[in-house]
Formats: C-alpha cells, structure tokens, sequence
C-alpha cells in the first residue's frame, strides 16, 4: 500500500490537463492574432461554447451507460423549428412558454429513443440513428421546407438567448444553470448514482436492484430535454430556424465528452469535465472561423480530434490498469 | 504464475512422456487449469522453467505452443459456429498453395485432410457442415479433430467427456490409445475417476496451487485419490460456530428451470448453513439465479417465512430479505469505477435517499460501519473499487449485502480466488451470520470449504440433486461420489 493511485486524482488531472491546453492555445491565438482576446470574441466562444455544453450533458449521461445519441441534432432542430413556428404564428404568446413547448418536445422525442431502447431493446446506435433521420424529416414536414427568419420571429422571443442579467448574456446563464444541474444531479442524486452504476457494471447494479430499463429511458429523456432547450435557445440565437441547423453538431457533442475524459465503454468521466471538452471544442471553432481559409477544414479537425481524443484515453486507461496490476502483485 | 493476491500455481515441478496418457486431477482452483495455459502459452510462468525436449522454451502466445506441436481440446468448444467444419479445424494454420507456403490458401487439399481425420476418428461429419448445424458431442469430436490436425506431440484434454455419451466416451478412448500408441504424450483432465482408471497411465494430484501427489494409475484407489484432493484436517481451516437452528424459512419445492436444473426441493432453515456441492455444470448457479429473481423458472414453487412467492427481478427478492452474492465478482459484484463507499451503499441507494437527494453523510456513515465490521483494508473509502485487492473487493462485496440486513444469504463461491488469510475472514463472517439466525446458503466447488462450513449439504449432478447430507454423514468420498453421480448413475 506504498504508491496509492486515486483514479479520481487521475480524472482531476484530466481536468487540469484540459485546462492547461484551453490555456495554451489562447496565448497561441492571442500572439497569432491580437484581435482573438477581445472582451466581445471571448464573449462569443462562451456563447458559442454555451449550447454545446447544454448538449455535451445529456450526450453524457448517454455515453456514461455506453451507449450514444446520435439524434441531438435533429432534435435540435426539430425543437427549435418548432419552437419558431409557434412563435411565428403567436406572437403574443410569451417567449417563456415558447421555450418550455421547444423543451417538452425535446423531452418527447428524447422518451422515444428512450422508450426505443430500453423497452425495444434496439442498441442505441441504431435507434438514434433511425430517429436521427425521423426527426429530421419531421422538421421538413412542419416547416414545409421553409425557413423562419429574423423578421418572422418577435424581438422577446429571440431575447431570450440575447438578453443579459447581471451584465452576463442569458445564453451563458443557461448553460451555467444546466450544467450545475448536472454537476448535482451526477454528484448528489440516486438516479445520477445509478446512471453511474449502470455504466460501470450493467449486471452488478441490476443484481442490486438498480432498474435498469428506468436508467436507460431516463438517460434518453435527459438528453432529448436539453436537446430541446438549445434547440429553442439556437434558433433564437441565430434568428432563424433552418431546416439543416445542429447537422452533424452530435459528433460534437460526443467529441466534448471524449476530450472530457468520459470513457465510451461507460461508468466513469466527470461532468467538469465534459464542460472543459465543450469549452475547448468551442475555442476552436472560433479559431478556425477567425484564421482565414481554415473554416473549411472545421470539420476535418473536429473528426480528428474525437479520433485523438480517444486514442489518448485508451492508453490512459491501460497504463491505470497496468499500474493497478503491478501494485496488486506487489 | 500469479493471480492478483495468490499464487494459482507454486513451484509445481511436472513432467510428462510420450506415449503415456497422464491424468491431472484436483478440485476446481486447484491448478490444473493454470498449468495448462502456460503449457498452451495462455499464461507466462513467473518463476521456474518449461522444458521440451530438454530445451528451454517460452511461448509468447497460444500460437507459439501450437507451433511447438502443444494442442489443448478445451472443456467449453471454441468453436466458430457460422464456419465449415475444414475452416474450424484449419482456422490459424491453413494450409496453402505453392512451395513455401506463400500461395492462395489451400481448399482443396484442407477438405481432404479433413476428410481423412473425420474417417479416421470414424465420424460421419461432412468437411463441409456449418458447425452450427452439428450436436454438442459432434461438436467436440470437431474440436479433437482439429486438436489432431496440427502435428501434435502433447495433446491436452479438459474435461473432454463431459459432453459426450458412453458410446461416444468409448470412441474417444480408441482415438486417446491410438494417439498414446503413435507415441504422442496425452494430458487427461477429469473430474469421473472411472474414466482416470479407464484410460490413464499416470497421474498427478493438485491441491491450492501445489503438487500433492503422483504415481502410476493402477497402484491408485479412488479413496487414496480423493484424500490427496482434499487433504488438510478439515475442522482446523473451517472453524464453523456453533448456531441455533430454528424453523424452516426457505422452502423450495420441486424447482425446475428446463435445460438446466430439474426438481429440485430443500427447507433451508435460520441458523443453517447449507452447502451447495457439485462439479462445473451441475446447476447450482442457474438454481441460485432463479430463487433471485434473475431467471424464470419454468415449475416448482419457492415458500418464504411460509408464503409463496415468485421473484421476476432481483430487487423483488431483496425486498423479500434476499440476498445474492454472485460467483463472477468481476462479472457481476463490484463496480470497481466506483468508490468503495459508493459500491457498499448501492443496494441502499433507496433508503438513503429522499425525494431523490442521497443523504450522503448517511451514507458515508453506513459505509465505515460495514467496512470497519469485515476490515476492509484501503486507503480510504472515497477511492475507487479497483485500487482494492480481489480480496478486499471481495469484502466490499460482502458489504454491501451485509448492509441490507437479509434474511437469506446466498454466497455463490464467496471465496474464490482470495488468499487464505482473507478466506478465513469469509468463513468467520458467514459463521457469525449463522450464529445471528441467518439463514445462509453456501455454492462451493471447493470440498473441504463445503465440508467445514455447512450443517448439511446438498450435492447437485447435471440439473439433479443426488444427496443431501448432514454435517455428521457427510464425508469428502460421499460428496465426491454423489457429485460425480457413481451412486444414482440413473436419476440423470
């Protein structure tokens, strides 16, 4: 029991590398080019950061069962379409409520992965695969392939991402209130403790009573529900919902949580540090649109990225075990 | 070799000659196994030599072994079920075209090859049968022919009969003394000493890692055999309590689960410690997973404190004052991405919880309790699961169970593959459960575990139960002799 190795300490590390390589790059960009450290860019890639971290969450928790949600974006989409539409067609009807519809539709079509899954028993790349496509098509059929833009939407409703409160934009306050949401609900929860549980050994936490079809219906839900709430608070932001808006945002969502650490074969990843992968994935977009002629290779690097990402969490994970086999030995 | 926290294996010095048919003989855990995969090149040595043919030599991988003329028929067929009959027996050595070796693989003359083993084993299998469309017997007469089709010089049965029938047994034997004959040296793994006389020339007995015995077959007696498998005086290494043993609390009537276990009744009562004896295969598991709630049975009633009652899922049978202990504690015990603290509560998560919100000082509280109670040894209960030794995670798994105060503990195996220090920790806290009217099942594959701790047990054989003994007529022949199914042959 000489050398003790906390794999919490390891995580944390994880965090702290990730801060460390936000950091870096920053300096690297500020010399790059002076004008990336303004007060209004960092701003941006706060806002810019703020919808993925919403979605990294609940992409998250899907990941943290080994499973994924492949259909974020179309739920985004759809949501937000929708959400647009309603406020289209009634004005008067305060931006809040519009909101809290583009949530329960994101919940709904979040329960019908959930429901696809767990009670289907359709593996979950399949089914968010399927709905991926469903939900998108669903957003053509209600938008009859039209868009809705900036003068169709009311000046309240796309405040509600533009607005400020304490001088801080409300984008960036919703994603702080999701994500310390999360951080309690993963921390402080029975069910976070069984979404955990779950992920790390399906068949232990069953044999104790850990209701498995419940998690992976909840996990969906979650998903979906923070899906719909930036689907609303996207096309709010942007002024305008389009029928392609979020396409390809789940590899994204799902590169956040690789670079936060979460582990794609489940059960162990921090909700800090899912926010980091988002920030640092946000900071980089931001750079590639700045720096000209690197936009089109936006994606190229994000699929690297996940590719890396992943990589090094594979060889973390075999020197923890080794690490582990070598003090048990001993 | 070693396993995290024991030595599988203990300066074992083992040899064996061509043209002899030498039987490994020993209890579950003994060694047999962890001897042959570092023969096969599964497992590496990490103290002592391999020698063949008076060289040294250190095989890397299954694959070097094989090459070195070392085939292993193995007890579960590892087979590729949607391939042909020549692809399983070729698969990793296929012959091909061409003078070195190099061409397009071979097809033709590997059906061929096939054909001669299958005829030569006197087996009406086509070379061309997907193996999915064969029986399990054929099946493993596919796995002997595929071990034959590489030029062996050590062939290696585990348990090769178990799914075979007397006749089939009989054809094995003929293939067994040709090989023998062609001067090839034969590793005979079984638990049916019948077959040890039948067929070997030699043999050698493990117990805990380390050689206990050896000789020549026809200078043995199966009561010679099984006092060396068992050894030890039994009442020193298992200081069972003594415990009050109250009314029937567990009552299990006629159980049946088709395909794996059939009829199978006992009382278990509080106090009582029931031992579950039999050999891989009997159907102990499968009879504990149902009475949890993890599988369905297909007949039989379970009675509970005297009321019927029929679990669909495990947190039914907690509920009920159930508890399971599983046999895999990787598998299906411990979540080892989690603290120790966090695994002990788990089955808690309910109670310590409301509206949702874990009380997390409770749980810490209950956690240092249970942990403290069994002596837990860790850095700290906030670390994770996995920095424990696989006996204090084997603790943790006590814990937790401990933790819901059951009624019925079923322990499936609480106690292998941990050292023999914590071992005897086990069986003080099962004793101690006892003396507190616990009513407690004990699935042993380990004899004198079974024999020291239990107040009666019951021998299960392929699905059967075929004795239930009390602590006074229960002796290791008896056990064995029921496990193996000599006595009732025909019950199954």
């Amino acid at each position: 029991m000489k050398t003790i190795i906390n794999t919490k300490k390891i995580l944390e590390n994880r965090e702290a590398v990730l801060i460390g390589l936000i950091l870096f790059f920053m300096v690297v960009m500020t010399i790059a080019m002076p004008r990336f450290i303004k007060p209004s860019n960092l701003a941006n890639i706060l806002k810019d950061s703020s919808l993925l971290i919403m979605v990294a969450c609940g992409q998250f928790l899907v990941i943290l069962t080994g499973g994924i949600d492949l259909s974020v974006g179309s739920n985004i989409a759809f949501s937000g379409m929708a959400a647009s539409l309603i406020n289209m067609n009634n004005p008067e009807l305060s931006p809040w409520v519009t909101l809290l519809i583009g949530i329960a539709i994101g919940l709904s079509l979040g329960m019908i992965n959930g429901s696809l899954v767990a009670f289907g028993k359709v593996p979950a790349i399949i089914a968010t695969l399927g709905t991926m496509s469903v939900f998108r098509g669903f957003t053509f059929v209600i938008s009859k392939g039209q868009w809705v833009t900036a003068h169709e939407m009311t000046d309240s409703f796309m405040n509600l991402p533009h607005g400020n409160f304490l001088g801080v934009p409300n984008l960036i306050w919703f994603a702080v209130v999701v994500s310390a949401l999360f951080f309690y609900f993963m921390r402080y929860t029975r069910s976070g403790r069984e979404i955990y549980a779950i992920g790390g050994n399906r068949s232990a936490a069953v044999l104790v009573g850990v209701n498995e079809k419940k998690v992976e219906f909840l996990i969906f839900s979650v998903s979906g529900l923070v899906s719909g709430l930036a689907g609303v608070l996207w096309a709010a932001r942007y002024a305008a919902a389009v029928n392609e808006m979020a396409t390809g945002f789940e590899l994204q969502t799902v590169a956040a949580c690789v670079l936060g650490g979460v582990s794609v074969a489940g059960g162990s990843g921090t909700v800090a540090g899912v926010i980091l992968g988002a920030l640092f994935m946000g900071l980089l977009n931001n750079s590639m649109t700045m720096i000209r002629n690197m936009a089109f290779f936006q994606m190229l690097l994000q699929g690297l990225i996940v590719i890396t990402a992943m990589a090094f969490n594979v060889i973390m994970e075999r020197r923890r075990e080794t690490m582990l086999l070598n003090r048990r030995l001993a | 070799m070693y396993f995290p926290g024991i030595k599988a294996l203990d300066c074992v010095d083992f040899s064996i000659r061509p043209g002899e048919v030498h039987a490994l003989i020993g209890e579950n855990g003994a060694g047999k196994s962890t001897l042959v995969k570092i023969m096969t090149g599964v497992y590496r040595q990490t103290a002592g030599q391999v020698l063949l043919n008076g060289e040294e030599t250190h095989f890397r991988s299954a694959l070097d072994a094989q090459a070195a003329g070392i085939t292993a028929i193995h007890q579960e067929a590892s087979m590729f079920s949607e391939l042909t009959v020549t692809e399983n027996i070729f698969m990793g050595h296929h012959i091909k075209k061409g003078a070195a070796g190099k061409g397009p693989v071979d097809w033709k003359t590997m059906r061929q090859r096939t054909r001669e083993l299958l005829d030569d084993m006197e087996l009406d299998i086509s070379p061309d049968a997907p193996v999915k469309s064969l029986g399990v017997a054929q099946r493993h007469m596919v796995e002997i022919a595929k071990a034959l089709s590489i030029d062996a010089r050590i062939v290696i049965m585990d348990e090769p009969t178990s799914a075979l029938t007397l006749r089939e047994v009989e054809d094995l034997y003929k293939i067994i003394r040709r090989l023998r004959d062609e001067d090839k040296a034969i590793i005979f793994i079984s638990h049916k000493f019948e077959e040890i006389f039948d067929i070997c020339d030699t043999y050698t007995v493990f117990r805990d890692g380390q050689l206990v015995g050896e000789g020549l077959v026809p200078d043995a007696t199966i009561g010679g055999i099984i006092n060396l498998m068992v050894g030890r005086s039994l009442d020193q290494l298992f200081p069972k309590g003594e415990a009050d043993i109250g009314d029937a609390i567990f009552e299990v009537d006629k159980l049946s689960r088709r395909g794996y276990f059939k009829d199978v009744s006992f009382n278990l009562h509080k106090g009582e410690i029931l031992g579950f004896f039999g050999l891989i295969g009997a159907g102990r598991t499968e009879v504990m997973r149902v009475l949890f709630g993890i599988d369905s049975a297909s007949s039989g009633s379970v009675r509970l404190k005297g009321k019927t009652v029929s679990f669909t899922k495990p947190k039914d049978a907690m509920k009920a004052g159930l508890a399971y202990i599983p046999e895999d504690r990787h598998e299906q015990g411990t979540i080892l991405d989690m603290s120790i603290t966090d695994n002990i509560t788990l089955p808690k998560v309910d109670d310590l919880a409301r509206f949702g919100i874990l009380n997390r000082k409770a749980e810490r509280s209950l956690a240092e309790e249970f942990a403290s109670k069994i002596e837990i040894k860790s850095a700290g209960l906030s670390m994770d699961t996995s920095t424990l030794s696989g006996g204090n995670q084997q603790k943790v798994v006590l814990a937790k169970w401990l933790s819901t105060d059951p009624e019925v503990f079923i322990l499936d195996e609480p106690t292998k593959g941990i050292d023999v220090g914590t071992k005897a920790r086990v069986h003080k806290i099962i004793s101690d459960m006892a003396a507190k009217g616990k009513a407690i099942i004990l699935v042993s594959s380990e004899l004198p575990e079974v024999l020291g701790m239990s107040d009666r047990i019951v021998v299960m054989h392929e699905g059967f139960i075929t004795a239930v003994l009390s602590r006074d007529e229960a002796d290791p022949d008896k056990v064995m002799l029921a496990a193996t199914a000599q006595a009732g042959e025909e019950s199954a």
